[in-house]
């Protein structure tokens, strides 16, 4: 047994440095048309060296280390928390949100600029997070084309202020509703396959718009994109120093106050905030209704949930149809925050960012998904060292999540509904 | 109420149902008995809608349905257990039945998003029924537990209430009393003969436990190697040299 | 030969030969869908991975002054068959094992989070920038007149083509004559069963992965080499595209990876050379939905029927 141990973890010792060394022991450098190798420095070699030795340890002595890892309740795999009554923990719920929100509020007032711009960066996720929890958390239905919609919401609003002047009010429920529609075009396609392939073909999907964005340069401006995208007015009321458009008045002059830079970023910012609330209660509300429950039963056995009478193909398509509503709204508030907007942003990898936060957070759970795309949003700010990390870490993080928690951070609560007792 | 006439299903080469016919009629229990792998199950999926089946026609209440897909058959009240039970895992139980009453629902979102009092009726009304259901099959204490966490025999119980709870006229219990313990067999035996008396429903019943169903069965229908061997009451079944044969045989 | 004949042919040359590497990587898909039922998201990064190594390896060697091509090329090839296979068996180990048999999402997003972990590790480690690979096999022969088009087949072409017959061949004869061959084909028709027969079969999952890896590792030399550069993002969209491939053959079908493989490879040229350049994707992707929608199973896969 022991020898056994020992072959194992030298194999695996030796796998380690077979894909770490030569990759990262060496550095190919470009000069002009020559290629050269040179050794990695010595800090590197080092750290390939100690990680066959971490690796080499961890197996050998893996039995005593898992089991070790494994008493300590707060890393148990599955954890379902049970402890005040219904009634009271909904309060507490209640409380503890509200009080948030009116610190979101009133937050933005007392920070930098560039911090609210953050704030609304986050809640452009929270938005997108919420909306994919939707279909991929309530659902089941692992959509990884799902920044197609986003882009539609925010090109929608791109193409209508270009060519039609439309403002940003105006511009927010066509956004969500062509989202939506596309979320419905796709839905039909994809009806009959299985989890993969749904993955792929939704991938596929995705990358398709981001083609045609990038390419089809008469209507959308290719890679160059459109850009002079207006921001919110309030009542008509302009937030810049000048006005952009005709019989608007701007804010600053008729409220006599110095105009400030602040302004427009804290009301797109308390705009996104609003939209993130309707997001949650809407979807909150939803979960709690026949069409949640049934995105619920499909996610847990599609078969069961058809044997009951429930239509596959309805339920799919609202899943899909309402998840890129919100992207939508995403799209639109993102839009206007830039005032430019290029398919660079619509990439795969901000499908899989959301994805990430979805997975983190815990599919299906509200909260959780909020949580996780407040820390995935700030963190890489926080840490700027790490930047160049931050992929690395996320991909490594979806890996252990699933390996180890895969109703995520904070899983997904049921409904405690109280019954009469019958006669 | 239930028509089948020489149902066939085909998969590639193998010919899984061969023109087996039987028929269910108002208020009565029938059962499909066989050795394993006698294509009962496979039967149940072509009735039930989950399989095209390759000949044959299937006619409820007059009307055929062998072209009809699964869910479509479900709403005209045809409802069905699985051999492995699937149940809604990570939802409790009483979402288990809720889910199942969906039709009785107002599923209008807008409705739903306003809580209009046409919603609000209908949702209680069902919460009603679930927990009736739920009382009847003994499992009201555990209606907010994951069904996932339930025992075995409880989440047999609980599909078979999450299919009474949609109201059908027929109910294809597939293999209900595997795995089950005497006594939670006894009262199976007791809720499906209930089924029939007090609810009005027929049952389609494939089954192995020979007690339960020479008990509880006004007839039998025998499948042998997807063909039909023998069809009558449970005494004339009882008495078949043929029935006799498959079974002895396959020992 | 009229020039649009030539023009065409040329379309056709450069198909199959993107083809066939497409179908080498493809096999990977194809080998492990078929035997555990999952998509390894991250299979164009071993490809990726297989690439850079390949391109280590000959820079080392001219580096130290070794200039004999055979030599260099062995050794390319070994070094990156060795990473990748290494890598594959990795990842396996580390983000597909210990997910097995949970709900179909859990496997799916830890791939794909390795997809992205395997992405930004070549990121960090060799820049994000295309890093030029030499066209170690030049020249080629050209057929048609000089004052119209010339159609050209080049050695480099040759030798993708050729060396992905040689590893189908030596795949094909592997897996029906060969111990593990006959194990790996017993697990993929029944898990279950394959274990209770005393196959390990946890190796032989394990043994798919690698002999995918190190195929994946050989179309990284060859398209390496044939299209001349390499970026930490490449194999994202080819891995997509070899998908696509084994989808279009029949998923869990070998040989219906290569029919695939050369399908799309042909479709891809075609569109190139035809429509645009920048299209080319869409048709791929266009393909894989077209044929999950009519044909799920593939032109050469067997239909699945779902036990229920």
């Amino acid at each position: 047994m022991a020898a056994h141990n020992l072959k194992h973890a030298l194999f695996c010792a030796f796998i380690t440095l077979l894909i770490a060394y030569p990759i990262l022991g060496f550095n190919l450098k470009s000069e002009g048309m020559n290629l050269s190798l040179t050794g990695a420095d010595a800090f590197t070699l080092v750290m390939v060296f100690l990680a066959a030795v971490i690796v080499f340890g961890f197996q050998l002595f893996r039995e005593p280390i898992m089991g070790s890892l494994r008493s300590i309740p707060a890393l148990a795999p599955t954890k379902k928390p049970e402890p005040m009554t219904e009634n009271r923990r909904v309060k507490i719920e209640s409380r503890i949100i509200t009080i948030i929100v009116v610190l979101a509020v009133f937050w933005p007032f007392f920070v930098s600029r560039g911090s609210v711009d953050l704030g609304t960066l986050v809640l452009i996720y929270i938005m997108l997070a919420l909306g994919l929890n939707v279909v991929v958390g309530l659902a089941g239905l692992l959509d990884l084309g799902y920044v197609a919609f986003y882009a539609v919401g925010a090109y929608t609003f791109a193409l209508l202020s270009d060519y039609l002047g439309v403002s940003f009010w105006l511009a927010l429920p066509f956004g969500a509703l062509l989202a939506a529609l596309f979320g419905l075009v796709l839905g039909f396609p994809v009806l009959r396959l299985r989890g993969d392939y749904l993955a792929i073909v939704t991938l596929g999907f995705g990358e398709i718009i981001r083609i045609l964005l990038n390419n089809w340069t008469s209507l959308t401006g290719g890679p160059n994109g459109i850009g002079g995208i207006p921001e919110p007015t309030l009542f008509g009321m302009e937030f810049g120093r000048r006005i952009k458009e005709e019989g608007n008045v701007s804010f600053h002059e008729t409220f006599g106050i110095a105009y400030a830079g602040e302004h427009k970023v804290i009301f797109l910012y308390l705009i996104a905030l609003v939209l993130a609330v309707i997001t949650a209660l809407i979807i909150r509300r939803l979960m709690r209704m026949p069409v949640g429950r049934a995105w619920e039963a499909l996610r847990e056995d599609e078969i069961a949930a058809r044997s009951l009478g429930l239509s596959r193909t309805a339920v799919k398509l609202s899943a899909f149809t309402i998840g890129a509503f919100f992207a939508g709204f995403a799209g639109t508030v993102f839009a206007s925050k830039q005032g430019f907007i290029s398919p660079e942003s619509f990439v795969f990898l901000e499908s899989a960012i959301v994805l990430a936060i979805v997975v983190l957070g815990g599919m299906g759970s509200q909260i959780g998904v909020i949580l996780a795309a407040v820390a995935v949003t700030i963190l890489p700010e926080l840490a700027r060292e790490f930047s160049e990390y931050r992929m690395l870490i996320f991909g490594a993080a979806m890996v252990l999540m699933m390996v180890w928690r895969p109703q995520g951070l904070m899983p997904m609560r049921r409904i405690h509904i109280e019954l009469k007792q019958q006669e | 109420m239930l028509e089948v006439k020489n149902l066939s299903m085909r998969f590639g080469g193998l010919l899984a149902v061969d023109q087996v016919s039987l028929d269910v009629r108002e208020h009565e229990i029938v059962s499909i008995i066989g050795p394993n792998g006698a294509g009962k199950t496979t039967v149940f999926n072509c009735l039930s809608g989950f399989y095209k089946p390759t000949g044959g026609d299937i006619l409820f209440n007059g009307q055929p349905i062998q072209a009809k897909p699964d869910y479509k058959i479900s709403r005209l009240g045809m409802v069905r257990t699985f051999q492995h039970v699937r149940l809604f895992g990570n939802m409790t139980v009483v979402e288990n039945l809720l889910v199942a009453q969906h039709r009785h629902l107002n599923t209008n979102l807008l409705s739903g998003l306003l809580k209009t009092p046409d919603y609000r009726k209908r949702e209680q009304k069902s919460l009603d029924r679930a927990a009736y259901w739920l009382d009847r099959v003994g499992l009201l204490a555990l209606a907010n537990r994951e069904a996932g966490n339930l025992a075995y025999g409880q989440q047999r119980r609980l599909e078979i209430a999450r299919c009474m709870v949609t109201e059908p006229k027929l109910l294809m219990l597939d293999e209900p009393a595997a795995g089950l313990n005497p006594a939670e067999t006894k009262e199976l035996d007791q809720l499906i003969v209930s089924l029939k008396e007090d609810y009005n429903v027929s049952v389609l019943l494939i089954e192995h436990d020979m007690n339960l169903v020479m008990g509880i069965s006004d007839r039998i229908n025998v499948i042998s190697q997807g063909r039909p061997l023998a069809a009558g009451t449970p005494d004339d079944i009882r008495q078949n040299d043929d029935v006799i044969k498959a079974y002895l045989g396959e020992a | 030969m009229s020039e649009q004949l030539l023009y065409f042919i040329q379309q056709l040359i450069n198909g199959l030969t993107i083809g066939s590497a497409y179908a080498l990587i493809a096999i990977g898909y194809t080998m492990v869908y078929g035997i555990i039922g999952m998509i390894n998201f991250a299979h164009g990064e071993i490809y990726m991975i297989g690439a850079y190594t390949a391109l280590i390896a000959i820079t080392g060697l001219a580096t130290l002054g070794i200039t004999w091509l055979p030599l260099i090329l062995l050794v390319a090839l070994v070094c990156a068959m060795l990473v990748s296979s290494g890598m594959g068996w990795a990842v396996e180990r580390v983000a597909y094992r210990p997910v097995r048999g949970r709900h179909r999402l859990i496997p799916l997003i830890s791939a794909i989070g390795m997809s992205i972990f395997l992405q930004n590790y070549i990121h960090l480690a060799q820049g994000s920038r295309n890093i030029g690979f030499p066209l170690l096999i030049d020249g080629g022969f050209l057929f048609g007149s000089e004052d119209t088009f010339q159609a050209r087949i080049s050695y480099m072409q040759i030798t993708v083509f050729a060396t992905t017959l040689v590893c189908m061949t030596a795949l094909t004869l592997f897996i029906s004559r060969s111990r593990t061959g006959r194990a790996c084909r017993a697990v993929s028709q029944d898990l279950g069963m394959a274990s209770l027969l005393g196959i390990d079969t946890n190796r032989i999952i394990s043994a798919t992965f690698v002999i995918g890896a190190a195929l994946a590792a050989v179309a990284g030399l060859l398209l390496g080499m044939y299209y001349g550069s390499i970026d930490p993002l490449f194999g994202f969209i080819a891995g997509l595209k070899a998908f696509t491939a084994a989808v279009l053959g029949g998923i869990g079908s070998i040989p219906g990876a290569m029919l695939g493989g050369l399908i799309l490879g042909v479709s891809e040229s075609m569109t190139s050379g035809y429509l645009s350049g920048e299209y080319k994707d869409v048709v791929s992707f266009g393909l894989l939905i077209l044929i999950l929608l009519f044909k799920p199973t593939g032109l050469l896969g067997k239909p699945e029927v779902e036990k229920i």
